[in-house]
């Protein structure tokens, strides 16, 4: 399985499914955020722009996903504010620039990206942007993995493990793959050369009996990761219980603010409470997303559910499981 | 989304380094990096932050496969 979701459009780019025998499967995991951000968290992202004042700073990659009613895109189309930026940085920068207003982080993403929104809430206490806030959905991928291999749905022989995320983790916080439940994994790189690599040292350490934590992206994963990066996500963060999207609720596997940070929290100070949200009608998403349906074995795959008007969030994303298929599949 | 690009680190002022990638330039927080970074040291970057010191030699063949993509994409999408 690779869980991450700029492997699995790496793995299609690439070419790298035909290239291998019958008896090597690519399954594609939970590793997109778009994909497994809850729908009654879309739903309070579209709230949150729609109260006075407020202006909803966001990754462009959320714009689209649809919540229950609509998405940030239609949200801002009705009017709401609704900015893109490429770093949490920006959004710093749009809150400085517009003191009468609360902006308000949509902080979505797994560890590549929290530690940038933990040093972007430092930025602003050193500041003093007393009217920067988050709206945390991060979540947090070895939880995930363990959540996964509790399920006696889920086979898998092998992972290949995110890169990025790894560059901050490093590759000990993974070894309860091998040590609890005997199956081998590598982080791996992006490029064709790096995926083979990978799956080649999974084969070995399968022909071998071995189960170990490889590392075969080492031009910037290190066993320690980036120890500044984790101590700043733990200087703002601390593990909590979270819904996945597809997977249902993991323990400890999101980050909420600790209390000396609780006042950037924006649902500290607004109160929108959104119902629980429900999955769409017929939508395989959930199955997809735990590696258990391929895109292709959704009835609403290419039908009802295309990237130009998807039904769940796997064909939103570009790094979703069933827009990569969609965009890849052949005929 | 955990898309992260190898960029050259040309200038550095304080926690920002001024990196380029394929002649376009921009600032990067240097806040999370572990270890120093000088100038001409290719930098890991994820949505304006270097997250790690990438080895030369590894940049350089990254870059080149990403600009070999990119060019792939870009005949790929002509053909829609």
């Amino acid at each position: 399985m690779e869980v991450c979701g700029t492997h699995t459009v790496a793995v299609f780019r690439h070419g790298i499914r035909g290239l291998l025998p019958e008896s090597i499967r690519l399954l594609s995991g939970p590793g997109c955020p778009v994909c497994v951000t809850s729908i009654k968290d879309v739903d309070t992202a579209v709230a949150l722009s729609k109260v006075s004042g407020v202006v909803l700073v966001t990754f462009g990659d959320m714009m689209r996903v649809p919540g229950s009613s609509r998405s940030l895109y239609e949200a801002k189309a009705e009017g709401a504010d609704v900015r893109v930026v490429y770093s949490p940085l920006d959004a710093l920068k749009i809150a400085s620039e517009n003191k009468d207003r609360r902006v308000v982080f949509f902080a979505t993403g797994f560890e590549t990206t929290s530690p940038l929104v933990a040093a972007t809430l430092f930025e602003a206490e050193k500041e003093g942007i007393e009217n920067f806030y988050i709206y945390s959905v991060h979540k947090l991928v070895p939880p995930a993995l363990k959540a996964l291999l509790d399920s006696p749905e889920v086979n898998v022989d092998g992972f290949i493990l995110p890169g990025h995320v790894s560059t901050i983790i490093g590759s000990r916080p993974y070894e309860f793959i091998g040590k609890d439940h005997g199956i081998p994994s590598v982080i791996t790189g992006f490029d064709a050369k790096d995926i083979l690599e990978g799956i080649l040292m999974l084969l070995k350490q399968l022909d071998a009996g071995m189960s170990d934590v490889q590392i075969q992206y080492r031009k910037v994963v290190r066993e320690e990761g980036n120890p500044r990066a984790v101590a700043t996500i733990n200087e703002c963060f601390k593990p909590s219980e979270v819904y996945w999207r597809g997977i249902g609720t993991i323990p400890e596997s999101g980050l909420i603010l600790k209390d000396k940070y609780r006042k950037r929290d924006i649902t500290e100070i607004v109160n929108v409470d959104v119902p629980e949200g429900s999955e769409p009608k017929g939508c395989s998403c959930g199955e997809v997303l735990r590696g258990v349906k391929l895109p292709t074995e959704c009835a609403l795959f290419a039908k009802k559910c295309t990237p130009e008007t998807p039904v769940g969030a796997c064909m939103v994303s570009t790094e979703g499981s069933c827009a990569a298929y969609y965009r890849y599949r052949s005929g | 989304m955990c898309l992260a690009i190898p960029s050259k680190v040309i200038k550095i002022e304080n926690t920002i380094a001024t990196v380029d990638v394929y002649g376009a330039r921009r600032d990067v927080s240097l806040l999370l990096m572990p270890e120093e970074v000088t100038t001409g040291d290719y930098v890991l970057v994820h949505a304006g932050f270097a997250i790690q010191k990438v080895d030369k030699e590894a940049a350089n063949e990254a870059l080149s496969l990403i600009k070999e993509l990119l060019e792939k994409q870009e005949q790929e999408e002509e053909f829609y």
